[in-house]
């Protein structure tokens, strides 16, 4: 009997273990509309970048999973192996590149912007400007001789415009748009957008190469058959910025 | 939820609100009451255990034991407890699995730790990639369970440990003149007349384990708070079928009220046991009981 229980055992792990390589787990936010972020009426993740991971892994023939994990922690995460892909809106940057990969972007390098109390809002000497921790935006900030206010989530750099605690806030055009957008005139657009970074990628541990390839290959598949093209529209608007 | 929410942009008032308030995400929030609850009431006994492991340790006249109870204790209040939830918990996960790789990967010569990078085979990670979801929450809401019991382990070793010392000499010769062997005088008279002396900075403990619960969100659990932010953060149109400004003072002020009363509560129960365990000791307490009874 005891071994019949320690075969079946066996079994199952050895059953577990070849199953194992075929579950990708994808670490995102979950506070970056509408990259990413928690639908309000069913309480679960979506946004762009779920919808894209699950096509893209279907193509790639890999049962997905999406896993939330705050922005500070999301690359330590990921190196320790807690999952094996960040798709958080995460912007392809040298800095980044130094400790892990980045597969082809699946977003085209986009414009950042500002956005104030009002178009004139100081962004220059002597500004505030408040933008997430260690996004490729705050970096900027900090050398653009404006003082930086850091916040952990997006949500709370838009908060800190609105009661007057930074001057203006920086960050993805796609995010902060939609937002000026919907404030009916009390968040206006400051200077000229800039271009940063080289699109957003979906992250790896460097010594995942056979993951970075499928990947690459699925997202290089979606680019040529214009289904990527229309996802972007769906969740980003006409206006997008198309491959 | 209701019949009525199918259309949310065609209501409004308090039906609007009755639809809001049964939404996905505040389905989570009320959850996410019962976790934290459920974090505090496994969290504090385990911690009370630890605690009373280390204070018994680093009493010992064992020397390796009681250099591994003080050296608990001393490591662990000297270090901020943020390390400990970023640091620790990485480095625990990391542990478990690097012994289970040990017993379960077949090639053991690749090396583990590659520049900044964990490397185990499949089949060595804790749970398996494949686990359920479910299982994969439970095994966070573990982790989370025993650094903090760990954490507040050690400060309630230290009060336990300066409790054992108040307890009066006299009690413990005149047992020891009985007759009784130490375990004895440990068992029977130590141990029962120490809680008295300890339970002011336990209860301390406990009102600063109810409002520590928000650093849960760094171990990966969802917890009140971070469900306050998310849901009372401004909600653009379109993605959102029930979009709204910045709504998250009224959020907060909610947890505020709840951990209030969470407190107060906690005060009246703490104050009923502090009588009750005063009752015949030789403290000030105990003779104003006394001295009332007469």
């Amino acid at each position: 009997m005891k071994t019949l229980i320690l075969t079946t055992a066996l079994v199952a792990l050895t059953a577990g273990a070849a199953l194992a390589q075929e579950v990708v787990r994808i670490g995102t936010e979950g506070a970056y509309e509408p990259y990413n972020f928690i639908d309000q009426a069913t309480g679960e993740l979506t946004g762009f970048e779920i919808e894209l991971g699950n096509e893209l892994c279907s193509r790639a023939g890999l049962t997905c999973e999406f896993v939330q994990n705050a922005w500070d922690s999301i690359i330590p995460n990921l190196q320790s192996g807690n999952y094996d892909m960040i798709m958080a809106g995460m912007s392809i940057t040298p800095e980044r590149e130094q400790v892990i990969t980045f597969t082809q972007n699946y977003v085209p390098p986009a414009s950042s912007v500002y956005v104030g109390l009002s178009a004139d809002a100081n962004i220059g000497e002597g500004g505030v400007v408040a933008a997430q921790t260690g996004t490729i935006q705050a970096g900027f900030v900090a050398e653009s001789g404006a003082t930086l206010l850091e916040f952990a989530t997006p949500d709370e750099t838009v908060a800190a415009v609105r009661n007057g605690e930074a001057d203006a806030v920086f960050a993805d055009g796609e995010y902060l748009l939609p937002i000026v957008e919907g404030s009916g005139g009390e968040l206006a657009q400051v200077g000229e957008p800039v271009q940063l970074g080289g699109g957003v990628g979906i992250g790896l541990r460097d010594s995942d190469e056979e993951l970075k390839a499928k990947m690459d290959a699925a997202i290089t598949a979606m680019k040529e058959d214009g289904s990527l093209n229309a996802m972007l529209e769906k969740w980003f608007g006409a206006n997008v910025t198309r491959f | 939820m209701f019949s009525w929410c199918a259309d949310p942009s065609a209501i409004s008032g308090l039906t609007w609100l009755s639809c809001f308030l049964t939404t996905g995400t505040h389905i989570n929030f009320y959850w996410s009451f019962v976790t934290v609850l459920s974090v505090i009431a496994i969290t504090a006994p385990l911690a009370l255990l630890f605690g009373f492991g280390g204070a018994v340790a680093a009493r010992s006249h064992v020397a390796p034991l009681s250099w591994l109870g003080r050296g608990y204790i001393a490591a662990v209040r000297g270090v901020p407890d943020i390390v400990y939830f970023l640091f620790f918990v990485i480095a625990l996960d990391q542990g478990i699995e690097w012994t289970n790789r040990l017993f379960v990967c077949d090639d053991l010569s690749a090396p583990v730790w590659v520049g900044t990078e964990f490397r185990v085979c499949p089949e060595a990670k804790v749970p398996l990639a494949t686990a359920a979801p479910a299982v994969q929450r439970a095994y966070n809401f573990g982790l989370a369970v025993f650094t903090f019991a760990l954490v507040f382990g050690a400060f309630a070793a230290n009060v336990l440990h300066g409790a054992m010392t108040a307890v009066p000499r006299a009690q413990l010769e005149t047992a020891e003149a009985y007759g009784m062997l130490p375990r004895q005088v440990f068992r029977r008279v130590l141990v029962p007349q120490m809680w008295i002396y300890a339970l002011p900075g336990l209860s301390n403990l406990w009102l600063i384990l109810i409002k520590a619960t928000p650093l849960l969100f760094l171990l990966g659990i969802q917890d009140i708070v971070y469900w306050a932010r998310e849901i009372g953060g401004a909600k653009l149109p379109g993605n959102n079928p029930y979009p709204h400004g910045d709504l998250r003072l009224w959020y907060f002020l909610a947890l505020l009220v709840f951990y209030l009363a969470f407190t107060r509560v906690s005060e009246i129960v703490l104050g009923r046991l502090t009588r009750r365990l005063a009752h015949g000791q030789a403290t000030l307490g105990g003779d104003a009981q006394r001295k009332a009874a007469a």
